[in-house]
């Protein structure tokens, strides 16, 4: 069996919700505060939403979509919001840039819609990340699989889905590992298509597993 | 100031099965950098309420996982209560004429308890507004960090009140809240930590179907009927009789059952008032179960809450409403009400229904009742949304995660 170049390091983030000054109470506020809120904020309501609700694989992407689908009953915009697959974006600048002219386009389609108030104001969060290494890593695929079948939804999340903008890449901690320090291409791309919106981060963490079975049997 | 929390840890083992061993792990892995670390928190009482209940639960936790915790609790007077309660009221937005001296005997009790107790942990959590100016205890130099949780709704304060406490709290490290909506505008870090419900807590545990059925029979509930539940105490804010009018609605169409259940109205004449409204709301109706539970039933409501077939929270206003995370927990499908931390923990068609109105909760009860499978999956989600977000374990992962933050632990 290859040995890696570099170790896999297993880590998990903890995550503290911190409370940001800003609210939107309408589709047009939402428009306004998206582009004053930090890239913390933005990052919270999309890629961290799927963290926190990796359960829901039906119907749910960000936090922008369920508050206008639920605070507003606008189930066309929500669609809409609800489309953005965040691993499309390497930047949270163009991630926002494209929130902002989907609800732009409707608010401009919608202006009474656009300025209703909603059931329930967006509160606008950002979350402070903490990591520590967990007490094992892999130099193997053997030695990674069984490093993936400990690690707790937090973990997994960590080098899964939140990576994507640490690395600036389009990719995850895993696919980066596979294809830099086994040389392992394929396997690092099969990773990357597991479907995260679809998914849960258990069903996810399954198909990756799946996936270093198969390498190991050939 | 009495210490009365020095009783051994306990240990996060019997969490396993209910939220895996990885996560304990992860608790486990995030606490050792913080070994050793000293935690002091205070708060005004002992027994009853919420934040009793929690640090029940939590400091034993938190010293099964190395850290050294310590629970405090103000010594003060009827008097010094007596402005407090009225200082709650106010904060949630009834009107408030204060004392000429109740801001001066407020902070005279603080200042005694400041002299009974050196606070000097490396991370002091301050609970709710009654102790809020113990802040003047802290040392000059800084070496510790000193938190406010606020378990409270700070959202329509009354301004004397509020422009009172506010300059004690903007002096802390950071302010903790339970909801985004119960939040102020400060110039601190305000962190947002969900209340939590205990998995292993009489409230919560599983119960054998023998005492559920058992329950039943005792209170004459047919099992073999839908039954439709609302826990809560008997206060109009709760909305018992909307709740009535609801069932009547529903009952239409299905042959259901209601239980109305909670306490509240022995020791609280208005409380009685809303009973006596109720009972009259379900005139000689036999499928209408108005129960009033003594304060100490967890083990009733639990098996109530387990034999619901669908579980209503129609509160008009609300602080974060456990009672729906105690519903979900047991994966029941929950018809609730958008207000206070409600849409937090019933996220509409995901893990449960939102209602705003009498006509529109029945409706959403009847959709339930006629589509089980759906029912079924909102309860399923709704478990996992309560074992991410709402147990005691995340609870204390949150103030691992903050004592971490605050030591720099990232930067180090």
């Amino acid at each position: 069996m290859t040995t890696a170049t570099q170790p896999f390091q297993f880590a998990t983030a903890a995550y503290l919700t911190c409370v940001e000054n800003q609210k939107a109470e309408t589709i047009a506020g939402l428009f306004h505060t998206l582009e004053q809120a930090s890239d913390a904020a933005i990052f919270y309501h999309t890629f961290q939403s799927l963290g926190r609700y990796h359960f829901l694989t039906e119907g749910f992407s960000n936090d922008f979509a369920q508050w206008v689908l639920a605070s507003h009953n606008q189930p066309l915009l929500a669609e809409r919001l609800a489309s953005i697959d965040v691993r499309d974006y390497v930047s949270i600048a163009e991630l926002r840039a494209d929130l902002r002219r989907i609800i732009s386009e409707y608010s401009e389609q919608h202006v009474q819609q656009a300025r209703q108030c909603a059931f329930e104001p967006f509160y606008f969060c950002r979350a402070i990340e903490v990591t520590v290494p967990l007490p094992w890593d892999a130099r193997t695929l053997a030695g990674f699989r069984a490093g993936v079948e400990r690690m707790s939804h937090a973990s997994f999340y960590h080098h899964f889905i939140a990576s994507r903008l640490r690395l600036q890449l389009h990719t995850n901690d895993f696919s980066h590992w596979f294809a830099t320090a086994l040389g392992l291409e394929e396997l690092a791309n099969r990773t990357n298509r597991i479907d995260i919106y679809t998914n849960t981060l258990d069903t996810a963490r399954q198909e990756l597993i799946e996936l270093v079975d198969r390498e190991i049997d050939t | 100031m009495t210490e009365l929390f020095s009783a051994a840890p306990a240990s996060l083992d019997p969490y396993v099965p209910v939220v895996g061993a990885a996560e304990v792990e992860e608790l486990r892995a995030l606490a050792t950098p913080l070994e050793g670390l000293t935690v002091d928190m205070l708060n005004s009482t002992a027994v009853g309420g919420g934040v009793a209940e929690l640090l029940t639960r939590l400091l034993p936790l938190m010293r099964g996982v190395g850290l050294e915790g310590h629970w405090h609790v103000m010594e003060a007077d009827q008097e010094f209560f007596e402005i407090t309660k009225a200082f709650h009221n106010a904060l949630h937005g009834s009107a408030y004429q204060p004392g000429p001296c109740d801001f001066e005997i407020f902070r005279e009790y603080n200042r005694r308890n400041q002299e009974r107790l050196p606070l000097d942990s490396r991370f002091v959590v301050i609970h709710d507004p009654q102790p809020v100016a113990m802040i003047d205890a802290r040392n000059g130099a800084h070496s510790s960090n000193w938190i406010w949780r606020c378990h409270i709704d700070l959202s329509r304060p009354d301004p004397r009140v509020w422009s009172f406490l506010q300059p004690y709290v903007v002096r802390y490290d950071g302010a903790i809240f339970s909801s985004p909506e119960f939040a102020r505008q400060l110039a601190v870090p305000q962190y947002l930590f969900y209340p939590s419900i205990d998995p292993l807590a009489d409230k919560n545990q599983e119960l054998e179907p023998e005492f559920v059925a058992g329950v039943l029979a005792r209170f004459g509930i047919d099992s073999g009927r839908p039954i439709l539940t609302q826990i809560s105490r008997f206060d109009r804010l709760k909305d018992p009789v909307g709740v009535v009018r609801a069932y009547r609605l529903v009952k239409r169409y299905f042959d259901c059952q209601l239980v109305l259940a909670g306490g509240g109205a022995s020791d609280d004449p208005e409380g009685s008032q809303v009973l006596s409204e109720v009972n009259e709301a379900a005139a000689d109706d036999p499928d209408i179960h108005v129960l009033e539970l003594p304060a100490a039933s967890p083990l009733e409501v639990n098996a109530l809450q387990r034999a619901s077939t669908v579980i209503i929270q129609k509160s008009l206003r609300e602080g974060f409403g456990l009672t729906v995370a105690e519903a979900l927990w047991k994966k029941k499908p929950v018809v609730a009400s958008a207000v206070g931390g409600i849409p937090i923990q019933v996220i509409h068609k995901h893990t449960g229904l939102l209602a705003h109105s009498v006509e529109g909760t029945a409706y959403q009860v009847r959709f339930l009742l006629s589509h089980p499978e759906i029912a079924r999956r909102l309860g399923e989600q709704g478990h996992e949304h309560v074992r991410e977000n709402f147990l005691i374990t995340g609870n204390l992962k949150r103030y691992l995660t903050l004592f971490l933050h605050m030591s720099d632990w990232n930067r180090s």
